[in-house]
């Protein structure tokens, strides 16, 4: 059966329909990633996206409990160019395929995805979808156009918990709480092998009822949706750092940034993959790192890029932030330390979940801040 | 960490001659890394042996030495040039062994020579086995358990304890050489006697099996600042148990969950940093158990090797130029990728395409040896292909490989399955045979082992080769970075896509200048070799040079040629008619050039020109008139040169009936391969029937060449160039075996060491007459034989030879560059072209043979070539360029010792010469009975032997025992199992040089009676073409 993924520019890019059939809208991205297409799809991070993976065979090794980074699948869909529904794979539970038509997820096959992420990458990530190839193309355009875009949406809040989680209360490490925007399994994991007790809150909660829990650290989650609108989450942040250690990491490291002060802005068409550059400024070391967000904050200066390998200043309400971390990529910032108060943050995912785990010592780094404080 | 300034002079080793697992990728590997270290500002000194590589050319490094890569003429080469630096790491396990000798005798220390790249414990750790496994154990990784074993009984025990199969890796051997896999307790005894016997110090490794694992390798780098990136994960189709050389591989790998991958990338980083590579790429080999999600390392090279340069060419990302400049002190961040500009070193290329590289086997030439594919490599050469799918790769790569003739394959399903119980050369045509034949991937997967997502894309091709290739030709860049940023490097390959937006040509940006098109030579073969490639990268400096584009289609990983920075654009492609023809579709070039990459091009000149592509240089008219034998024959008579009286015949009776009328002997050859393939000398009916029998050469009514077979004739090679109006010799090189040992596989010498003056111009009058003749615009390579007073025309091919390099380098005149000027339209009188092109000096070049590799095989020359590469001595007479030539080959002449000695009738009296001349520089002389009687009479002291047949001790025996240190062995017939193929099978597990010609036999014993302790004085090339060849110095 025939589908097709139309852009809001107007661009048709043809294939063939290999799960849900769609109609499946929301913002266009890409993945650069190599291995991990069932961790993307279960990533929060990817919620209200259509993922483009740039890896042409997708579903050689099938899909399995293991790969899950949550407890379903968030992207809306998937958009690839030769993918196969593998049952047999050691491991594997399901074919992916079946597994993307169970989870509902659109998906299709085909497609030149080179040229597509060529386009995106020349025209900016934009709203899209993908439709069955019976589906007129001007009813395409109207879905397309009734999606909202991505900046200024706060999606956070459909992938938060209801209710706190408590994990492993009698864990013998410190009281980490979690603020909830998303998290992805991986971190999750990271944290317990580490003997933290981590507890997860929605994404809702306010600063005292978070402070009430007594944490040793407030650690702010990955997930999806632009940071601008998430002024409430941004405000509980305010009222939290300065009293305990805060800690984030990518949409998490985005709220920290936004809650002393910094901005924020989207980046053209978004990091995604495994083989990002991040420099260390204070130890020099440069990690590959994985990576997926679609927003950054704007350095000192006010520019989008920072153009030294220095430790640069922004004052803060907070007092004086460093940048720690710098993307060789593009110069774009990857994390910052707050001097004054307890706190830092990565832009990056140092749990990898998919892709390269060259960062994992950040929650080592983390952890021993925690217990120094 | 930026440029280390206290370095000036860095020296470099190649990895000296083309053979079986070291190949072009060095020559790529070590050209970027002298253009590198040259453009930093270093001062670079070089030394290999391989003239026929771009890095000895003289414009590539401060000073040259195409000198053999032995302790001896390095050492002197230091002393000479007194280098800061030894970067061993680009001229794969010849230069990191040479190095490690230098290092351990003190010659680095004396001359103060720091190792940069590898130091010397990092080099141990990888190199030594021992060593490796406890380096691995040490940092936590798990190795196959394994067991050292000295004798039969011992081996006998470690199966009990590691149970079959077992691995069995003999001590100290070069490449794997007399190891093998034991599946039973019988073979185990057979590969293990072996393999003790083959080792130097009678020592095995036995190892654990892990057959039927996956084959995994990364590519890493990492920095002084202890950065590591990987480059590229390669996934070998076939499983553990087919050497990785052999094997079909994918990059990126496809079948490992990102979990697996990961495991594999945290190991690959504790490998390099375990063993304590400082700086650098490293190759790092993994077996994982998909099942269990066991895996164990295999083994690490602490260096660029086949798999890098394959890494490279797959993902855009030249690790051996910056393995250079990581060497030098920077940093991966402080290095730029050239390909995107904008984004630095330390990162890991994202591929959006799949990578698929196939060995090409040359098994056809070696009739004896066992095809199966085991732990040591067989393959001569590589083809890789993008495409943007597994198939799509896959079939170009399958068009890539260019075999003369479909593999042979079974029809019935139990034939199918039973041979694929072993994996053979041809295993992938059968795989695909039986899937047509209706097996199912789990019974092939039972068999073969390989991973079912691959044997379910190769069921779908086996269905539908095209499938893949639905949709329109575009093309698309290598870019590193899966489009997330913009492209600067040209560096294309065709997908087949659902027509979008962007059209046929896609993403090629073409600018406004006039462009040419280069075809390469595709895969390394015997007779089609690095030469080739040598030729098409002159051709591309060339035509930019002219202010032209330069655009190269090839399909192999190893060379100079595919490396984007040769031409203006690069098209990965393999060149096929209609490859080439979507190339030139978007490309709309002046013209396209077919004569620099051997055979490959040229047999696409006719189809290129009929689909009215216009062709730079020589005609399609004028290389069919080279090409037919009757027109070629036609042109001979009408200009009265003498040829070899032949006949083309059809069938088996007409060329008995033809037969009489050239007379014996004669050569006989089948019209349709070329290369000397399938080539006999036949002396009777009896003879030539049977040959016909044994090739199938006459199947079908197919024509059979049959040449009059010019006996005891010496041999001429002529390269020219000629614009259609004049002609222009560049060398002349005399064969030091005689004709009927084919040309690629003769040592020769430049300038002719015994023509007369009048021969001499009667060859350069012929040459002249034939370009003429022909109508040649570019290269012509002529060859002669010399009967008595007579000069006889063998053949003349419209192209650039396999010679060209050797030339170049001989006389400093760069003729493919000429060439290429002409075919651009200059004139040759334009060219200042020196008269006489020959110096103070001569040069001799050596072919080098791949028995050592093939055992079973017959070490003896003929009429079919099968040297795979070849070496250059460069001194003032004769015997000294020979005995380095020969030095260089790897057959270092005794300078004392035991010459054995056995010979046919006719050449006894030659014979008693040779073994005179040694005799009185104090050689024992040891003989078969005959020849010894022979050799009494003429007066030589001598021993007399055994025959095999006498009993032991017979000559076998001594030469196993290490008492014979040179063997002199003319055939006596043909056929396997003779006492000559026992002797020479013997000496070529032994490594003693075995010479099997009289006159290589002469030049042998002159070599050795005119050498001396010290060695010969090394010469740089930059010296040689100034004609500054230093005075010998008296005795
Ligand atoms: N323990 C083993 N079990 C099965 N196959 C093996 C084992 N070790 C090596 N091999 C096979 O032999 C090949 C050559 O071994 P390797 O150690 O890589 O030597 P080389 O130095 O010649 O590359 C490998 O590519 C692999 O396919
Ligand atoms: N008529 C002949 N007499 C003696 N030797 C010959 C004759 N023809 C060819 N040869 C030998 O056979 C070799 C290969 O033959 P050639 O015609 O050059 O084929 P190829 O195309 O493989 O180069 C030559 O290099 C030469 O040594
Ligand atoms: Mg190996
Ligand atoms: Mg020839």
């Amino acid at each position: 059966m025939t589908a097709y993924v139309l852009l809001e520019d107007g661009t048709r890019w043809d294939g063939e329909a290999c799960a849900a059939p769609g109609p499946a809208v929301g913002e266009i991205v890409f993945t650069t990633g190599m291995s991990g297409y069932q961790e993307s799809m279960t990533d929060p991070s990817f919620a209200g996206q259509l993922i483009t993976f740039t890896q042409p065979h997708v579903g050689n090794y099938g899909a399995s409990a293991e790969a899950m980074e949550s407890d379903r699948a968030h992207g809306r869909a998937a958009i690839m160019r030769s993918a196969v529904n593998r049952e047999d794979a050691a491991g594997a539970t399901a074919g992916w395929l079946d597994w993307l038509a169970d989870s509902g997820v659109a998906a299709i096959t085909g497609v030149d995805t080179r040229a597509l992420v060529r386009h995106i990458r020349e025209r900016g990530a934009m709203r899209g979808g993908v439709f069955p190839g019976a589906l007129d193309e001007g009813r395409a355009r109207e879905l397309i156009e009734a999606e909202p875009p991505m900046e200024g949406r706060d999606l956070a809040r459909d992938v938060s918990p209801g209710e706190p989680i408590v994990l492993d209360p009698d864990a013998p490490g410190p009281r980490v709480v979690a603020l909830d925007t998303g998290i992805k399994d991986s971190i999750v994991r990271n944290w317990r092998e580490r003997g933290v007790r981590l507890e997860l809150h929605p994404c809702g909660a306010s600063a005292s009822a978070l402070l009430a829990r007594e944490p040793d650290a407030i650690f702010l989650a990955n997930g999806p949706g632009d940071p601008a609108a998430l002024d409430h989450v941004v405000a509980t942040v305010r009222g939290l750092v300065g009293k305990v250690p805060v800690y984030g990491i990518c949409l998490g490291h985005l709220l920290l940034c936004r809650a002393v002060g910094l901005e924020t802005y989207k980046l053209p068409f978004g990091h995604r993959g495994a083989n990002h550059p991040v420099k260390d400024l204070a130890t020099g070391r440069i990690d590959i790192t994985s990576q997926n967000h679609g927003f950054a904050v704007v350095g000192p200066d006010g520019e989008g890029t920072i153009a030294a390998d220095e430790p640069v200043r922004w004052e803060t309400d907070f007092g004086v932030a460093e940048l720690s971390q710098l993307n060789l990529y593009d110069r774009t910032v990857e994390g910052l330390v707050l001097r004054d108060v307890p706190g830092a943050a990565v832009q990056y995912h140092p749990e990898a979940g998919p892709g390269p785990h060259d960062a994992n010592h950040l929650f080592d780094d983390f952890l021993a801040e925690i217990e120094r404080a | 960490m930026p440029r280390r300034d206290d370095l000036n002079k860095i020296l470099i080793l190649g990895s000296g001659p083309i053979v079986i697992g070291q190949a072009a990728e060095f020559d790529y590997s070590g050209v970027q890394a002298c253009k590198v270290l040259l453009e930093e500002g270093y001062e670079v000194v070089l030394v290999n042996s391989n003239p026929a590589t771009i890095m000895t050319d003289p414009e590539f490094a401060d000073r040259t030495y195409v000198e053999p890569l032995l302790p001896g003429p390095v050492t002197q080469v230091i002393a000479r040039e007194r280098p800061d630096a030894l970067l061993p790491t680009l001229g794969g396990q010849t230069a990191l062994n040479l190095a490690k000798t230098l290092a351990e005798d003190g010659t680095l220390e004396r001359h103060g020579v720091e190792l940069i790249g590898a130091d010397l414990d990092a080099i141990r750790r990888a190199e030594d086995r021992d060593l490796f496994r406890d380096t691995m154990v040490a940092a936590g990784l798990r190795v196959p358990r394994s067991v050292i074993a000295t004798t039969l009984d011992d081996a006998g025990a470690a199966r009990e304890e590691l149970g079959l199969p077992i691995i069995v890796r003999p001590a100290f051997t070069l490449g794997g050489r007399g190891g093998g896999i034991a599946r039973t307790a019988e073979e185990l005894d057979e590969v293990a006697a072996r393999g003790l016997k083959a080792s130097p110090i009678g020592q095995v490794l036995l190892e654990e099996s892990v057959l039927g694992w996956g084959e995994f390798e990364l590519e890493v780098m990492r920095d002084r600042n202890d950065n590591v990136v990987i480059v590229c994960s390669i996934e070998n189709v076939d499983p553990m148990g087919v050497h990785t050389g052999d094997s079909v591989t994918v990059a990126p790998q496809q079948t490992l969950t990102d979990r697996q991958y990961q495991a594999l990338r945290d190991q690959a980083i504790t490998v390099i940093r375990a063993v304590g590579v400082e700086t650098g790429g490293s190759n790092v080999q993994f077996a994982v158990n998909p099942r269990t999600d066991e895996i164990v390392v295999i083994e690490m090279n602490p260096r660029v090797s086949r798999s890098s340069a394959l890494a490279s060419k797959a993902t855009g990302f030249p690790i051996a130029k910056i393995a250079a400049r990581l060497a030098v002190g920077y940093a991966l961040e402080e290095i730029p990728n050239d390909i995107t500009r904008v984004t630095p070193a330390s990162f890991e290329p994202a591929l959006d395409y799949v990578v698929v590289k196939w060995p090409r086997f040359a098994f056809e030439k070696f009739p004896d040896v066992d095809d199966g594919l085991t732990t040591h490599m067989k393959s001569v050469g590589e083809v890789m292909a993008i495409g943007r799918t597994f198939q799509q790769a896959f079939g170009k790569a399958l068009r890539s490989l260019e075999l003369d003739a479909p593999p042979d394959v079974p029809s019935d399903m139990d034939a199918l399955l039973a041979r694929l119980e072993r994996p053979r050369a041809d295993r992938y045509a059968v795989l695909l045979e039986a899937f047509r034949a209706g097996a199912s991937v789990d019974t092939l997967h039972e068999l073969t082992s390989i991973d079912p997502w691959y044997l379910r894309e190769l069921e779908r091709f086996a269905h539908a080769p095209d499938g893949d290739f639905a949709g329109a030709r575009t093309f698309k860049s290598v870019d590193t970075c899966a489009a997330e940023f913009a492209a600067t490097t040209p560096y294309y390959y065709s997908a087949w896509e659902r027509p979008g937006p962007s059209g046929a040509r896609g993403e090629v940006a073409r600018g406004e200048r006039p462009s040419v098109v280069i075809l390469g030579s595709g895969p390394n073969r015997i007779g089609q070799g690095i030469e080739f490639d040598y030729c098409c990268v002159h051709a591309a400096m060339t035509v930019r040079e002219s202010g032209r584009d330069a655009v190269m289609v090839n399909c192999n990983p190893e060379t100079v040629s595919t490396d984007y920075d040769t031409s203006d654009r690069l098209y990965f492609e393999p060149l096929t008619l209609e490859d080439v023809l979507g190339v030139v579709e978007v490309e709309q070039p002046e013209g396209v050039i077919v004569q620099f990459g051997g055979q490959t091009p040229l047999k696409l000149a006719a189809p290129l020109a009929q689909a009215g592509v216009a062709l730079l240089g020589t005609s399609v008219d004028a290389i069919d008139l080279a090409e037919d034998r009757r027109r070629f024959g036609e042109l001979l008579a009408r200009l009265g040169y003498r040829a070899p009286p032949y006949a083309i015949a059809q069938g088996l009776d007409d060329a008995v009936e033809a037969a009489q009328s050239v007379g014996y002997p004669l050569l006989a050859r089948p019209s349709y391969v070329l290369g000397g393939r399938a080539m006999e000398i036949v002396y009777s009916d009896d003879d030539l029937r049977a040959y016909l029998a044994r090739s199938g050469a006459a199947h079908g009514g197919r024509e059979i060449y049959l040449d009059r077979f010019l006996e005891r004739a010496v041999e001429i090679d002529v390269d020219a160039l000629c614009d259609g109006e004049e002609a222009w010799i560049g060398g002349i090189m005399q064969h030091v075996e005689e004709a009927g040992v084919h040309s690629g596989d003769s040592a020769c010498v430049l300038p002719p060491h015994s023509l007369g003056p009048e021969m001499l111009a009667q060859v350069r009058d012929q040459v002249t007459g034939i370009a003429l003749g022909l109508g040649v615009v570019g290269l012509l390579n002529v060859q002669f034989a010399v009967v008595g007073e007579h000069l006889y025309v063998i053949e003349a091919n419209p192209r650039a030879s396999r010679t060209v390099p050797f030339v170049s380098k001989a006389t400093g005149v760069p003729l493919a560059k000429l060439a290429c000027r002409v075919m651009l339209g200059e004139p040759l009188s334009a060219l200042d072209l020196p008269t006489e092109a020959n110096g103070d000096h001569v040069s001799v070049k050596e072919a080098v043979l791949p028995f050592d590799r093939f055992l079973g095989s017959d070490a003896l020359l003929g009429p079919e070539m099968r040297s795979t590469g070849e070496v250059m001595g460069i001194a003032r007479d004769f015997p000294t360029a020979f005995a380095k030539a020969q030095a260089a080959a790897g057959a270092v002449l005794p300078q004392s010792g035991t010459v054995f000695i056995t010979v046919t009738d006719r050449d006894k009296d030659s014979a008693a010469g040779i073994a005179a001349q040694l005799g009185d520089v104090g050689f024992r002389i040891v003989a078969t009975r005959g020849t010894a009687r022979a050799l009494s009479r003429m007066g030589v002291r001598c021993d007399s032997v055994n025959k095999i047949a006498e009993g032991s001790p017979h000559v076998v025996d001594l030469i196993e025992g290490g008492e014979v240190d040179l063997v002199v062995n003319t055939p006596t017939g043909s056929g396997a199992r003779t006492d000559g193929y026992e002797i020479r099978r013997a000496a070529v597990a032994r490594g003693i040089p075995c010479i099997t010609t009289v006159s290589g036999a002469f030049a042998a014993a002159r070599a050795i009676i005119s050498a001396r302790a010290e060695g010969p004085p090394v010469l740089a090339l930059q010296d040689v073409h100034r004609g500054a060849v230093p005075e010998p110095q008296p005795r």
